[in-house]
């Protein structure tokens, strides 16, 4: 099994396999399952994300609070009415996050990558690179392999969670992990895997968890859109060769060292950042009926 | 390695809004629910850290009686569970606390049905993860991604060698051990973590050995 990113690049490069097929086979060893049983699951958890994708996109998705939902569509509508300036891939991408994270905020069904709080980032470009790249479901199913691989190793060096780590730890290892997928489903190399989850978890470090009234909406739908984007053009700059100076497993552990240096007021306790504006505490107000925090 | 498997990172399939304060709330819930074996007629709740800060927009509260309920972190009565724990007769009372516990997603959870209690102590640690630190006064650390066979037995000599010769005979490998004992000679909790499936007989067998108190088999898979 492979400990970190350059243990698992080195095992992919040696055995000329792709890094998904790298995690299958670490998943069939320590699981003692078949392929099939393996693959089945993850196709389980592709139809699950579609659906999610599906939802946000077409139905009017309004959480409890009201605070998020309709964005996804209202990105939808602008690439259809109007000259848009980025690409159409990125937007997808952007719009489909967008929509699985509202339907998550909305206590629908996502599957969690890594988390609940960053489950738009990994599906929502997953869907949107298969509109340009038309890849075979399997290829799509290996993109999550390919992505798990990556968060395996994060999560195993660092940390997943707002609580321990801060939003660099949910919303940047998903970034990372789908900026990995990108470039395999593209045809990159395993080792342009790596630079791009280095390039797009260096542009997220020091992300505190802040969310306002303790709810995984405000920012959290908004930081899904910017992984989504991050991780994309993450993906493209591995591909065209270029690298990053700090090594990925490094960056990874910057990003530990940082969540442990971080305060427990940045990390998903709604004491601090953007939980604590003015707004943010009228709206905790407004929603629980008494600031959840004493003064 | 405190993740495992692909799908700790790609999954769980669950009901939003958070993995941690959600899934994992619900999951601490549930393994408590089949620690005890039954429904329980009362559950006391206390959450601490993040959990305590955030619980209602998270909806932790409701996922821990969820859990408690059995219901797994896709159930979509999960958003329910207040309500149908009501209906069920069963009393649910939650407090927060401000004492500081080493992770910031802890939750204490006890029931109760007249005769029998339980007590566990879990911490919900990303992704929808989770961890049991406590187990009536045991200290422990089981994930339970696999089978885990708990033993409580008399805190004397010779017991692990039993409990081991038994599941030799067997075949069965040990991939994960804890022991933990309230004071010495007292009352000991033996968790382990098999790679091969244990029988409803291997238990039996288990629970014959002398100074064994109890047996069980909890997997959250």
């Amino acid at each position: 099994m492979f400990r970190n990113v350059a243990e698992l690049v080195e095992v992919a490069d040696s055995q000329g396999k792709k890094i998904s097929q790298v995690m299958i086979e670490a998943e069939m060893e320590v699981s003692q399952r078949s392929r099939d049983a393996i693959m089945e699951d993850m196709y389980a958890n592709l139809e699950v994300m579609e659906k999610a994708v599906r939802r946000g996109l077409t139905e009017d998705i309004r959480s409890h609070s009201g605070l998020t939902g309709g964005d996804a569509k209202k990105l939808q509508e602008y690439m259809q009415n109007k000259p848009f300036l980025s690409g159409p891939t990125l937007l997808n991408a952007v719009s489909m996050s967008v929509a699985v994270n509202e339907v998550n905020a909305a206590m629908g069904t996502i599957v969690a990558t890594p988390t609940a709080g960053a489950c738009g980032i990994v599906p929502g470009t997953l869907f949107a690179v298969s509109d340009k790249l038309q890849p075979t479901r399997e290829e799509m199913v290996n993109y999550l392999f390919a992505a798990g691989a990556i968060g395996y190793c994060i999560a195993n060096n660092a940390f997943i969670s707002g609580a321990a780590g801060g939003c660099q730890a949910e919303v940047g290892s998903a970034t990372a992990m789908a900026a990995a997928a990108i470039v395999e489903m593209a045809g990159g190399t395993p080792e342009e895997s790596a630079q791009a989850v280095a390039i797009a978890l260096k542009n997220m470090l020091g992300l505190v968890c802040d969310p306002v009234a303790g709810l995984v909406e405000v920012p959290c739908v908004k930081r899904n859109a910017m992984g989504a984007a991050i991780a994309t053009v993450a993906a493209d700059m591995a591909m065209a060769g270029i690298k990053s100076v700090v090594p990925t497993d490094e960056v990874i552990e910057a990003m530990y060292r940082i969540g442990c240096a971080m305060p427990t007021t940045l990390k998903e306790t709604a004491q601090g950042g953007l939980a604590a504006t003015q707004t943010g505490r009228q709206i905790e107000a407004k929603i629980f009926g008494v600031r959840m925090e004493k003064q | 390695m405190k993740y495992k498997s692909v799908f700790d990172i790609i999954g769980p399939v669950m009901v939003g809004p958070s993995s941690s304060h959600t899934a994992g709330a619900a999951r601490i819930g549930r393994v408590a629910r089949k620690l005890f074996g039954k429904e329980p007629k009362r559950a006391d709740i206390t959450f601490y850290g993040s959990f305590a800060k955030t619980y209602k927009g998270h909806g932790s509260d409701v996922a821990t009686v969820a859990g408690i309920l059995d219901f797994d972190t896709s159930d979509l009565r999960l958003k329910n569970s207040l309500l149908i724990a009501e209906k069920a007769g069963m009393d649910v009372n939650l407090t927060t606390s401000e004492v500081l516990t080493e992770h910031p997603n802890t939750a204490r959870i006890q029931l109760s049905n007249g005769q029998e209690a339980i007590e566990v102590v879990g911490v919900s640690i990303g992704g929808g993860k989770i961890e049991v630190l406590e187990l009536n006064g045991f200290h422990l650390q089981l994930g339970f991604d696999s089978p885990t066979l708990l033993v409580l037995h008399e805190d004397r000599f010779g017991m692990i060698a039993a409990v081991a010769k038994v599941l030799t005979q067997e075949r069965i490998n040990v991939g994960l051990m804890e022991v933990s004992r309230h004071d010495r000679g007292s009352r000991a909790l033996m968790a382990i973590e098999t790679d091969a499936p244990v029988s409803a007989q291997v238990l039996e067998e288990i629970r014959q050995i002398p100074y064994v108190f109890d047996v069980s088999l909890l997997s959250l898979n």
